[in-house]
């Protein structure tokens, strides 16, 4: 039996990657170059799989607890909840603008998810640390992949720098957010690597810590409703379709 | 009895391929953890090389299938997540089937230090280790893409995961 504190938390993890992987898949077929293509898009195929593990362990102890509602199911959570109940931090739903700010997204999130689910693959629940150990190693792979272009781009020509350094400024706000209810170890994990990825690029750490927040209690940018309103758009029209 | 029909099944298991990678069959690949018989149900169970695996509904499928053939009846099939899939699990006869189709295997153990280090990586059509890394992700998110500077010929490497 999970108290409600608890699906929020596995709603949370789950909404997380669904959007942030919903965002990378606006990629596919508008790649800068194929490889890279091939590569977001593999990356968003990535970010869906676990969002999947989440909520289909979510949808089992919401039924378990339930008495005669209707079956929650991996898709219904994803389909058919609506801007207020999605948990996700503000950062993922951001639109991806461009390159630069599209990969500073991945990686700032990506590193920050790295540190979290290496602590979940302790955690007291058994399945999530098994869905925890297994994102672990897709993560460590963004991590890397999103960081070497934050540098390339950072340590690029004027404009790739110019456009980084934007990135940066509309970003940073949105990372305070991650770290309110993390212990402080996985703040201070998060911001070696990135100090080490930005003076490699030659990108400066904003000293404003003013920071946005929210989305985990469904207090959402104007953002996510348009995301909904996509991704959803089928489920909604034609209830219960399948491929 | 019990055992032999254990490896009997197995033996089936290994006519059931991963349809990303045809060559290789999903016993030499490690997607399989366990072939279990009571006396009512035959129980396998799988893990997914990687969360959003997009093969595995379809291997699910071809694995009920190839054991109704077989002549099974009552198959249960379990997905578990932990431990995770790893490269070390993939048979040597799958490696050497791999490479027999022109996608360079894994080299060295899983680690999460040792994958994030550069490998030279050895160009299954004509072996020269003059290659150069492309991409991180190939064709399927398991894969990297990379090219031969000997023969100029792209192939994709499984990456060690
Ligand atoms: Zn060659």
């Amino acid at each position: 039996m999970k108290n409600t504190e608890q699906i929020n938390q596995l709603l949370h993890l789950a909404d997380n990657a669904l959007i942030i992987g919903h965002r990378n898949s606006e990629w596919c077929g508008h790649g800068p170059i194929l490889e890279q293509d091939i590569a977001i898009s593999n990356i968003a195929l990535d970010y869906i799989g676990q969002a999947r593990n989440f909520y289909q362990y979510a949808a089992t102890c919401i039924n378990g607890n339930a008495t005669d509602t209707k079956p929650a199911t991996e898709d219904s959570l994803a389909y058919l909840r609506d801007v207020r109940d999605f948990k996700n931090h503000l950062i993922t739903e951001l639109p991806n603008g461009d390159w630069a700010q599209t990969n500073l997204r991945i990686f700032l999130f990506s590193t920050y998810q790295y540190f979290l689910y290496q602590q979940l693959q302790q955690d007291a629940d058994a399945q999530i640390g098994a869905i925890a150990e297994k994102s672990l190693k897709e993560v460590t792979y963004h991590v890397r992949w999103a960081g070497d272009w934050v540098i390339r781009l950072g340590d690029g020509t004027e404009e790739s720098k110019a456009r980084m350094m934007n990135a940066v400024d509309y970003l940073w706000p949105y990372t305070g957010e991650l770290f309110l209810d993390t212990p402080t170890s996985i703040q201070q994990q998060w911001l070696q690597k990135v100090t080490a990825v930005f003076e490699e690029a030659g990108l400066v750490i904003p000293t404003n810590t003013w920071a946005q927040k929210g989305g985990k209690e469904g207090n959402h940018t104007e953002h996510l409703g348009y995301i909904l309103a996509e991704m959803q758009y089928i489920q909604r029209a034609y209830p219960n379709s399948e491929w | 009895m019990e055992s032999t029909n254990q490896q009997h099944i197995w033996q089936v298991l290994q006519t059931v391929h991963d349809p990303e990678i045809p060559v290789l069959s999903i016993v030499d690949m490690g997607i399989v953890r366990a072939v279990e018989i009571n006396s009512t149900e035959v129980i396998i169970t799988i893990t997914p090389t990687y969360s959003g695996c997009p093969a595995m509904d379809m291997i699910s499928m071809q694995i009920r299938m190839a054991l109704l053939e077989a002549g099974y009846k009552n198959i249960v099939l379990k997905q578990i997540l932990s431990p995770a899939w790893t490269t070390d699990w993939i048979t040597q006869e799958g490696k050497d089937q791999l490479k027999a189709y022109g996608i360079a295997a894994p080299v060295g153990k899983s680690a999460d230090a040792i994958f994030l280090t550069e490998l030279t990586i050895e160009c299954p059509q004509c072996n020269s280790t003059k290659t150069e890394l492309v991409s991180q992700f190939g064709s399927t998110a398991c894969k990297a893409l990379y090219k031969c500077n000997d023969c100029k010929e792209p192939f994709d490497y499984f990456k060690c995961h």
